[in-house]
């Protein structure tokens, strides 16, 4: 058995020259010290955006997209085919770990101050990820047609219509015309299952790519330890086993969650129905949600929610160019700026995504 | 010779401009007639909207005093709210801060939104949370105790 698996080896490689991709993963090592920890997020997220693809692939045999038959569509898979809940659940679930195990990357990054020269490219790829993960959840969030995503789809589109000159034409691409209808419905999931996954795929693959090439990111300040005190693990076996260790405790939590918190499917939108109270996006758009609700109808000149969304876009900017205006790190000089800015967002962040849970 | 030689070559630059413009021009063409429709297509075609005159919402003894109920006008909701003095009155449903569509809210005797706390008075007026603009108002027709909506003009 042996030896035909030899063979086969030695016939690919006598064609292809796997020799060097094995020596490279040969030579790759991780550096272990006391931030390790935060090397593993990366693979989590990677771990749950399979997941979504395998989940959605099969969502998608039994999916209609349509006002007549989208939320019919979903009450079957979730009462009559096999399994059906299950799969649904795991989506939804994994949808909202993909999310987080993303936050928890891009603040370890960001404070390890990984972004720093020479992985500029890197973080941007990283941020654009974590965008079109956003958009990931904002588009599917409407696939199964209820109420709230119903409302939670016309709040959002009519936030893209606020921007300056062109916000109508966004608001009306994206919603395939002057309101939310199953025109709409139609467009996003387009880009849910066609648009968004080749983009992001993309991306993934320069991200990857570009972490192999480099090797894994140093913490500040770790070319001062003397060379005897490094230490390091192979990459290839033995961060890839813990890595795998790691990826099946994640596939239990999800699957726990999945038997245990089916997701809801809710009442099916209605357009001549009132919001219901009580409403709320996804928890990760709630402190956005939150900060609009504060807003006043009108500061200065311009409407409140203009100038929230403005806001929001402009901290977004300033937060995915920092490898740009943190020159100190790039230097290997401590930039405390950047820890307090990181602090005041995480708990921005935290503070108004609890206000808006408790309200 | 030398002036030969200049000719040719200006010949030769003329001749190079004339194919780099034809070169460049047609990557152009090529690009702008391959984004036009694409760009076209993504715009979603006007459907024409059934114009809607008046619709009739029901009796007048049928609707309680202080209760508000959501009808269809057209494609957009409208909310009809009858005071607790019982005058009817009827506005567009469309919050004006980011498009949910509203109810009344008969323990505070308000028109509500859901979506952010927007609140409106039974006039249409936005008296607190964050929409900036009134709701638009529709004349209601009370015409042999049958009631209806129409557009205001």
């Amino acid at each position: 058995m042996k030896k035909y698996f030899k063979n086969i080896y030695s016939w690919i490689d006598e064609r292809v020259e796997l020799e060097e991709v094995v020596k490279f993963m040969g030579k790759k090592y991780v550096p272990v010290h006391s931030h390790t920890i935060w090397y593993y997020f990366g693979g989590v997220s990677l771990f749950l955006f399979i997941i979504q693809v395998f989940t959605g692939i099969l969502l998608l045999l039994y999916y209609k997209a349509g006002e007549e038959l989208a939320f019919e569509s979903i009450q079957f898979i979730m009462s009559k085919v096999q399994f059906g809940w299950l799969i649904r659940s795991i989506h939804s679930w994994a949808a909202n770990l993909f999310i987080l195990a993303l936050f928890i990357h891009m603040f370890s990054v960001y404070f390890e101050k990984s972004y720093r020269k020479p992985r500029e490219i890197t973080w941007l790829t990283g941020m654009l990820m974590l965008f079109i993960a956003f958009a990931f959840g904002f588009s599917g969030y409407l696939l199964p047609w209820n109420e709230l995503a119903f409302f939670a789809t016309k709040v959002g589109t009519d936030i893209a219509g606020v921007v300056p000159f062109i916000g109508d034409s966004i608001m009306i691409f994206l919603r395939g015309g002057e309101d939310v209808t199953g025109a709409t419905l139609t467009r996003f999931f387009g880009f849910h299952v066609a648009i968004l996954p080749g983009i992001f795929t993309l991306i993934l693959a320069i991200h990857l790519l570009l972490v192999q090439r480099q090797g894994m990111s140093e913490p500040m300040g770790y070319e001062n330890t003397k060379i005897a005190e490094r230490k390091t693990m192979p990459f290839f076996p033995n961060f890839i086993l813990r890595d795998l260790l790691l990826w099946l405790i994640v596939l239990n939590v999800l699957a726990i969650l999945a038997v245990f918190f089916p997701w809801e499917l809710g009442r099916k939108a209605d357009a001549f129905a009132s919001a219901p109270a009580g409403i709320q996006p996804e928890w990760y758009f709630l402190f956005m949600f939150q900060t609009l609700k504060y807003i006043p109808p009108q500061i200065l000149f311009i409407d409140g929610e203009v100038f929230g969304i403005m806001m929001f876009a402009v901290a977004g900017g300033v937060w995915m160019m920092v490898p740009f205006w943190d020159r100190k790190s790039s230097r290997g000089e401590a930039n405390r700026l950047v820890n307090y800015i990181g602090l005041f967002a995480i708990l921005y962040i935290i503070v108004f995504t609890i206000i808006g849970w408790l309200v | 010779m030398s002036k030969k030689q200049s000719q040719t070559n200006s010949i030769a630059k003329t001749k190079r401009d004339f194919l780099k413009y034809i070169f460049g021009g047609g990557i152009i063409a090529l690009i702008s007639s391959v984004l036009y429709p694409i760009f076209s297509y993504l715009k979603p075609p006007k459907q024409r909207e059934v114009e809607v005159k008046n619709v009739k919402v029901g009796k007048l003894s049928e609707i309680e005093n202080d209760s508000g109920q959501i009808i269809r006008f057209g494609n957009k909701p409208v909310i009809v709210v009858r005071t607790s003095s019982g005058d009817v009155r009827a506005f567009a449903a469309t919050c004006t801060h980011l498009d949910c569509t509203v109810q009344f809210k008969k323990e505070l005797g308000v028109i509500w939104c859901a979506c952010h706390n927007g609140k409106y008075d039974l006039n249409g007026r936005n008296i607190s949370g964050p929409p900036p603009k009134p709701l638009d108002e529709f004349r209601v027709i009370i015409k042999n105790e049958e009631v209806f909506v129409s557009k205001k003009i």
